[in-house]
C-alpha cells in the first residue's frame, strides 16, 4: 500500500516538474489520438447517419459488420493492420509500419465502428422526429444526411469524444503496429505497459494519471458544450 | 402569389393499412379547385392519414391519388419540426432544398417572416421559440415555397387561444392569395371560420362533402349528425 502512495508522489512530481520524457509521450499520444478521432469521425459520422436514414442494399449486413467490429479485440485489429502495412502487404509500399502514421491507421479502424454506431443512434432518433417534415419539404434521404448530422452536432461531439477516448486508451493494436519505439511511437498506454513490466511504477503511474485526467477533461468539456447548446438551441 | 391555374385532386378507392390497422378504407374524394376544405371526423377516423396520403407521405395500400396537373405542395403539422438553427435559416434551408438560389432565397425568407410577424426574431434559434411562434414559422416556411396547395394537420391543436387566433389569421390570408387549403381540426369554431366545404370522415371513408354553411345545420350523413350532437350537445 505504502509503495503505491510513494509511487504516486513521484508520479505527481514528474507531472508537476514538467518531466520532458513524460510530456513528450503525452503530447505524441494526444496528437495521434486526436488525428485518429478526426479521421474516425470523418468516416464514422456520415456512415452512421447514412445507415440511420438510408435504405440501400447491404444495409443490414453493414450494421452486423459494424457491430462485430465493436466487439473485436484490438490486438486482432492491430494484427490485420500490421499485415496490410508490412512490407509484403498490399499497403507495404507506403512504408509506414512502426511509424506514428501506422498508429493513426490502427486507431482509426478502432474508432470508426464506435463513432458510426453511436452516430447512427443519434441520427435515428433525429430522423424519427424529422422524417415527415423533411420529406414534406422535398428533402431526399441522401440530402437529409448532412442536415441530420448538423442538427445533432452537439450530441455528436460526445460521440467523437468517445472515439477519442477509445483511441487514447488503446494498447494492443498500437503496440503491434507502432512497436513502442522510444521517442517515435511510444505513447501513453504502451509506455505504461512497458514501464510497469520494467518495475518503473512512478513513470507508469504518472502517465496513468495524465491519461485519466485528459480523458476526463475532454469529456467534461464535451458535456458542458452539450448542456450549453441544449439551453441555447433547444 | 401561389400558382393560380386551377387543379383538381382526386382520391379513388384509397385504402391505407398501417401496422395492421385499416386507417382508410376505400375512400373516394374529389377536391375541386379554389375551395378551403376542412376535414372533420372523430378521433381515429383517418383524418391525419388522409392528409398524409394526399400529400404523398404515405403510399396507399390500394387505390390512387391523382392530380390534374403537377402542383407544388406544402404541409404544416400539429407539432412543427424546426431545425437547430435560426428562424431565418430554417426558411432559407427549405428554399435551398427546393432550388431557390440567392439572392431570391434570402429575400423570400425575409418576406415570409415578415408575413407572419416574426421578422424581429429572425436570428433567434427556432427551437426555443414558443409553440405559437414555431407554428407561425412553420406557416412562413410553407408559404415561402409558394405552394398551390397547403395541407394543415390540426395546426392549432397544441396552442393557446391567443396563438390560435394568430395562426388562423395567417392561414386565412394564405388562402386568400389563392393557395388551396386542406385542413383537419377538432375546433368546430375554427372549421366554421375557415372552411368553404366540410369533408366528414368516418371509419376510413368520406361520409360526406358538404358546403360549410350547410354542414353545421343540416349534415347530410347520419354519422356527421351524431358527431355534431356529441360535439355541440346544446344544439
Amino acid at each position: 500500500m505504502f509503495e503505491i502512495f510513494a509511487s504516486l508522489g513521484v508520479a505527481l512530481e514528474l507531472i508537476g516538474g514538467a518531466d520532458p520524457e513524460l510530456w513528450g509521450i503525452v503530447l505524441l499520444s494526444l496528437k495521434l489520438s486526436l488525428a485518429s478521432a478526426v479521421a474516425g469521425a470523418a468516416i464514422g459520422l456520415p456512415l452512421g447517419a447514412l445507415i440511420a436514414v438510408g435504405t440501400f442494399p447491404g444495409r443490414r449486413a453493414l450494421i452486423v459488420v459494424l457491430n462485430a467490429l465493436l466487439g473485436l479485440p484490438s490486438v486482432v485489429v492491430g494484427l490485420v493492420v500490421y499485415l496490410l502495412l508490412s512490407r509484403a502487404g498490399p499497403l507495404g509500399e507506403f512504408g509506414i509500419l512502426f511509424t506514428p502514421a501506422a498508429i493513426v491507421v490502427a486507431q482509426t479502424v478502432l474508432v470508426v465502428p464506435i463513432v458510426a454506431a453511436l452516430a447512427r443512434q443519434a441520427a435515428e432518433d433525429a430522423w424519427g422526429e424529422y422524417r415527415e417534415q423533411l420529406t414534406s419539404l422535398g428533402v431526399s434521404r441522401l440530402r437529409a444526411v448532412p442536415t441530420i448530422l448538423w442538427d445533432t452536432r452537439f450530441s455528436l461531439l460526445t460521440v467523437v469524444m468517445a472515439g477519442f477516448g477509445r483511441a487514447a486508451s488503446e494498447v494492443g493494436a498500437v503496440m503491434v503496429v507502432g512497436g513502442n519505439i522510444d521517442g517515435v511511437t511510444r505513447v501513453m498506454t504502451t509506455a505504461i505497459a512497458l514501464e510497469t513490466s520494467k518495475g518503473d511504477l512512478p513513470l507508469a503511474l504518472g502517465l496513468g494519471v495524465v491519461l485519466i485526467a485528459v480523458v476526463l477533461a475532454i469529456n467534461a468539456g464535451a458535456f458542458g458544450i452539450k448542456e450549453w447548446s441544449a439551453k441555447r438551441h433547444g | 402569389m401561389a400558382e393560380a391555374r386551377p387543379f383538381q385532386l382526386e382520391a379513388r378507392g384509397v385504402s391505407v393499412v398501417l401496422g395492421g390497422v385499416r386507417a382508410l378504407d376505400g375512400l373516394d374524394l374529389v377536391l375541386e379547385p379554389g375551395l378551403r376544405t376542412v376535414v372533420l371526423g372523430p378521433n381515429g377516423a383517418g383524418k391525419s392519414v388522409l392528409l398524409r396520403t394526399l400529400h404523398g407521405l404515405i403510399a396507399p395500400t390500394a387505390g390512387t391519388v391523382s392530380w390534374s396537373r403537377p402542383v407544388r405542395q406544402a404541409m404544416v403539422f400539429q407539432r412543427p419540426v424546426m431545425l437547430r438553427r435560426s428562424a431565418l435559416a430554417n426558411l432559407r434551408y427549405a428554399l435551398a432544398v427546393n432550388g431557390v438560389t440567392e439572392p431570391e432565397r434570402t429575400s423570400r425568407a425575409t418576406a415570409a417572416l415578415a408575413r407572419v410577424g416574426l421578422e424581429k426574431i429572425a436570428d433567434r434559434p427556432a427551437r426555443v421559440l414558443s409553440g405559437g411562434e414555431q407554428q407561425r414559422l412553420a406557416l412562413a416556411r410553407a408559404w415561402a415555397l409558394r405552394p398551390g396547395i397547403l395541407f394543415l394537420d390540426e395546426p392549432t391543436a397544441s396552442l393557446d387561444p391567443g396563438a390560435t387566433a394568430e395562426v388562423e389569421r395567417v392561414i386565412a390570408s394564405i388562402a386568400a392569395e389563392g393557395t388551396r387549403l386542406v385542413m383537419t381540426t377538432h375546433n368546430l369554431g375554427q372549421a366554421r371560420r375557415l372552411a368553404d366545404e366540410i369533408v366528414f370522415i368516418h371509419a376510413g371513408r368520406a361520409a360526406e362533402r358538404t358546403a360549410a354553411d350547410r354542414f353545421f345545420d343540416q349534415p347530410a350523413s347520419n354519422e356527421a349528425r351524431l358527431f355534431l350532437q356529441g360535439e355541440l350537445p346544446w344544439k
